[in-house]
């Protein structure tokens, strides 16, 4: 009875993305083409989608005349402009048309980016679309986390049920899979809540990212660079002197190898997290990009059949990202614990591992 | 270029995002789940010992049941086998004290007989004598009744000494 809901869910959420899609792409058609009129430009599409916005799109709208206006919700635009603070409604800029006039202040949109009519240097702090979605993921993980935690204390001592217990076997796991056999028992303890964190927030904003019309935060270089940093911050903060002990003085090099390995030793300390950085955010941006693409083929060829192969293709890797935002939320937490654990194992059995 | 190009207000607000999402579930959530986890899994392994612990001990228990039992066995069959023995005991010497007290009345009564018979012959003999005595009395009496028969008998006597 549940599974049969659940497909009937899947399918009105499929129904629900492709007319959604082809709403928004005939929006690109109508606003951005260049050249001729109705041609329909991929790249334009793909782009707007993945790309953060300072409005949430949700469709497009015909009127009489044949002209298409966009739907969207309007999201705070905060600036720092030479010293003064300007927030205004995205909305204000009536999607690129207009100019928004604060003060001393001319801020323009061109192509999805605001500038000051006369190169003033702004510090965009705006709550775009991308934020958005995160402080939503953000409100999920308090929201079911809290609960989660007063199951336990309301019913402590008895076995784990319902939400309680699926959350429960995902956070063992993390603790007993993940965190433990690379961080060690002793350790382990002092660094689980920001590895738990770091999981189910990844995991959080892949799967937002996955739902028609929402943002592609993960797969976002800012989001993914944030979070790699923090990793990095915390890995050399934790570091011990056996772990600097490997940087600045390889043991069993020889001298003369010193200047060329100690460089090398220091580059890895960021090609570490730089991996972190640039494997989630290719794998998400990755993975939209390829569900855009096959998206697009049906509006590229106009026919219903290469309509309904393309379906099937998105149907296929909306299952494949769906596993992919969770595969790759664990492989950040893994790696993540993985360095910490090298950054404070106790070099018991002398050297000469890992190199 | 756009795509790889992180946006300062994006970095800002993750940060801000993550780092209080993290101290808010460290707090409210991470601190009382892997508290009660770490709990739960302490009261189960202590189970887990009390149970094998008392497992242990029952076994023990169950070793000294059956020698105390074995013991009981043994100790009812000395117990039966000493009654059977005093049981035996009792009866021969019960008989054996039987015989000899029926031999004893037996004995006494054949000495009672004896005694009484002797009593009874002596009786007779005496019955016997004065009967006698008596008869020869009057026996006597009847033949020395007269005078002549009395003088017969002297007569009789002086002839017999005479002759001799």
């Amino acid at each position: 009875m549940k599974t049969y809901t659940l497909r009937f869910l899947f399918s009105c959420l499929f129904a629900l993305s492709f007319s959604l899609l082809s709403l928004s792409v005939r929006a690109e058609d109508g606003n951005e083409s260049s050249g001729e009129e109705g041609k329909f430009n991929p790249k334009e599409m793909i782009m707007h989608h993945v790309m953060d916005s300072y409005d949430w799109h949700l469709l497009d709208l015909k009127d009489a005349n044949g002209e298409e206006h966009p739907v969207s919700i309007p999201l705070p635009v905060i600036l720092f402009t030479d010293g003064s603070l300007d927030v205004f409604m995205s909305s204000a800029f009536h999607h690129g048309k207009e100019q928004v006039i604060k003060g001393n202040n001319v801020y323009r949109m061109e192509h999805g980016h605001i500038h000051e009519a006369n190169g003033k240097k702004i510090i965009d702090l705006s709550l775009t679309k991308n934020v958005v979605s995160m402080l939503i993921g953000a409100l999920i993980l308090v929201l079911v986390f809290t609960s989660v935690a007063k199951a336990y204390v309301k019913q402590s001592g008895q076995a784990p049920k319902g939400a309680q217990n699926f959350f429960e076997m995902l956070i063992v796991f993390i603790r007993d899979e993940v965190v433990i056999p690379n961080i060690g028992e002793k350790k382990y303890k002092t660094y689980l809540p920001y590895l738990l964190t770091l999981f189910f927030f990844i995991w959080i904003n892949n799967m937002l990212g996955l739902i028609p019309t929402g943002a592609n935060m993960s797969g976002n270089i800012a989001f993914t660079l944030t979070l790699a940093f923090l990793t990095l911050l915390i890995t050399n903060f934790s570091g011990n002197k056996a772990y600097w002990g490997h940087i600045f003085l390889p043991p069993g090099l020889p001298l003369w190898m010193l200047p060329i390995m100690v460089p090398v030793e220091i580059i890895g300390i960021f090609t570490k997290p730089f991996a972190l950085m640039i494997r989630l955010f290719a794998n998400i941006t990755g993975g939209h990009i390829i569900i855009l693409s096959l998206t697009s083929f049906a509006f590229i060829f106009k026919s219903m059949t290469v309509g309904f192969a393309a379906s099937a293709g998105v149907i296929m890797m909306m299952f494949l990202e769906l596993f992919v935002a969770a595969l790759q939320a664990y492989i950040f937490t893994l790696l993540s614990s993985l360095f910490i654990g090298m950054a404070i194992v106790e070099h018991e059995h002398g050297h000469a591992e890992h190199h | 270029m756009d795509l790889v190009t992180p946006s300062i207000g994006l970095i800002f607000w993750t940060s801000l995002t993550f780092i209080t999402v993290f101290f808010i579930l460290r707090k409210f959530a991470w601190q009382p789940i892997l508290g009660a986890l770490d709990e739960r899994e302490k009261t189960i392994a202590d189970s887990l010992a009390t149970a094998e612990k008392a497992k242990q001990e029952m076994a023990v228990l169950n070793v000294e049941n059956a020698r105390l039992l074995q013991e009981a066995r043994t100790e009812r069959e000395k117990m039966l086998k000493d009654a059977k023995t005093v049981a035996d005991r009792l009866v021969n010497e019960a008989k054996d004290k039987a015989i000899e007290e029926s031999n004893r009345i037996i004995a006494s009564a054949q000495e009672a007989i004896k005694n009484e018979k002797q009593a009874a012959l002596t009786e007779v003999r005496n019955q016997v004598a004065s009967l006698s005595l008596t008869i020869a009395e009057k026996l006597l009496k009847n033949e020395l009744g007269n005078k002549n028969a009395q003088l017969d008998l002297a007569q009789n006597f002086l002839k017999e000494i005479k002759s001799n």
